[in-house]
């Protein structure tokens, strides 16, 4: 698992073309995708999300996926869930303050980051708090519904 | 010092124009005087006088007094409780809030409710894991971050409504604050994560414990670069170490505190370690003033604040200012 999230992030560049295209491609099926109804596809879409992304990014589903904002690492994976950036408890090697065999997500981030142009990182954005009922749904369909939302 | 409009002990100083806060922290700073916070330690006791007795310390001294807020994920009194206390009798309080222990729907009444009582600042923190506290097996909360919690006071503030978008009939005018550690990995991030926390509301800033001068002058250089110490007011922190032996427990034990070779080594060195520690705080906050972009100093003087006195008075980094004071103290 580690293997695969360490290659994600070093890939963080073509991952994340990969995943505006993954997004573009969503985009375009979305008329059908609304007429089957997002209600009815979230359950195999969440579960088909979470192997891809479980497997790619060590992804905790939490339904409203940062990857694109966050150099390709799983910010959900920072035992204090920080999706903005590290504490200030990051040891001297960048291990995590609470695991130090871990690598801190936010150090990952930031290696991800800098694969990416500046423009693209979306490290400054400012990540709203999580929504805690969207755990375990598809946050492709939660993207989906919220763009079509904000349109109408 | 105290001001011209100064209210009685426990009410608030009016907000001048341009300004966010009734507090006198704020004052200080807008009006570009070097200022000095400190932390105060919580007791470990239900009884006010432990926290009365605490503050004398502190008078005459400082501008602002951080509450801290189960600092180190260790049980004491509440910052809450602290800043009660405290503002009724006419301190500047900065409420210290951690993401660690509540949820938004705790963190929002606790913002109402510290306004109510005269806070005038606050500073949203993460907070350190609960792993390394006395109560390890506790529940971590996490439901927002340092960041998100900053742009939720600020819309509390600004918009008059809570999160969840219900207006207040009044909102909370506090002067916000958030922290920064120059010293942690992703050195090259950090910059960035400030320019974040200024996006977010952060008005004030206090820092980790610098020991390294020399990162701390790269970090300010980067700062200036992105514009920030035109838009915050960066208080770094120091504090005196007790001796090498506490410094080198401190940087292996203490989450995010950097502590080169070279302190450990002056420290070793001294006769008399505990007063080598006092003189190289002093001797950090001299050089700290020095640095462009800086609006003030934050001491952290754990166990020694007896001593906070000596340090602000033999660092002259307040020249002839003199902090407010209770009456008759």
């Amino acid at each position: 698992m580690k293997a695969a999230r360490d290659w994600s992030v070093r890939h963080a560049k073509g991952l994340h073309r990969f995943y505006v295209a993954l997004e573009w491609t969503l985009q375009l099926l979305d008329p059908l995708l609304h007429r089957i109804g997002y209600q009815r596809l979230d359950k195999s879409f969440a579960r088909i999300e979470g192997l891809v992304k479980g497997f790619l990014f060590d992804s905790q589903s939490c339904g409203q996926c940062t990857l694109g904002s966050t150099g390709m690492a799983c910010p959900m994976n920072c035992p204090k869930t920080l999706r903005n950036g590290p504490c200030g408890g990051v040891r001297q090697n960048g291990g995590c303050e609470i695991k130090p065999e871990m690598t801190c997500v936010w150090v990952k981030a930031w290696e991800g980051s800098q694969q990416m142009g500046e423009a693209e990182t979306g490290l400054q954005v400012i990540q709203l708090p999580v929504d805690t009922r969207l755990k375990g749904h598809s946050s492709w369909l939660e993207a989906l519904k919220a763009r079509r939302e904000k349109s109408a | 010092m105290s001001f011209a409009d100064e209210p009685s002990a426990g009410e608030n100083l009016p907000i001048l124009p341009g300004h966010f806060s009734p507090g006198r922290f704020e004052r200080v700073l807008r009006a570009g005087q070097f200022a000095v916070t400190a932390e105060i330690a919580p007791p470990d006791s239900a009884d006010p006088n432990d926290v009365y007795e605490r503050v004398k310390d502190f008078n005459g001294y400082v501008d602002a007094i951080n509450a801290t807020d189960g600092s180190g994920a260790n049980c004491h009194m509440s910052s809450m409780g602290i800043c009660a206390l405290l503002t009724r009798l006419g301190y500047s309080m900065i409420l210290q809030m951690s993401c660690r222990d509540r949820n938004r729907i705790s963190m929002q009444g606790d913002i109402l409710g510290a306004a109510a009582m005269g806070v005038a600042n606050i500073l949203c923190l993460s907070g350190d894991g609960v792993q390394s506290g006395d109560h390890p097996e506790a529940k971590p909360v996490f439901d927002l971050d340092s960041i998100s919690a900053l742009s939720m006071v600020r819309h509390m503030r600004d918009n008059s409504a809570f999160l969840s978008g219900r207006s207040l009939s009044s909102p909370p005018r506090l002067f916000m604050g958030g922290a920064a550690n120059p010293f942690a990995p992703p050195v090259d991030f950090r910059p960035q994560r400030l320019a974040k926390k200024v996006a977010a509301g952060a008005q004030f800033v206090q820092t980790q414990y610098c020991f390294d001068i020399e990162r701390l002058k790269l970090f300010m250089a980067k700062t200036r670069d992105l514009g920030l110490h035109d838009k915050v007011f960066i208080l770094p922190g120091v504090g005196p170490l007790a001796s090498a032996k506490s410094a080198e427990w401190i940087r292996n034990n203490v989450a995010g505190v950097h502590i080169p070779d070279s302190v450990i080594k002056r420290l070793a060195g001294a006769q008399d370690q505990k007063q080598e520690g006092v003189d190289l705080c002093i001797d950090l906050m001299q050089q700290i003033q020095e640095i462009e972009g800086v609006s003030g100093i934050h001491l952290m003087a754990y166990r020694q604040e007896h001593r906070i006195g000596e340090i602000v008075t033999k660092s002259k980094v307040l020249g002839t200012r003199v902090p407010w004071s209770p009456a008759g103290s």
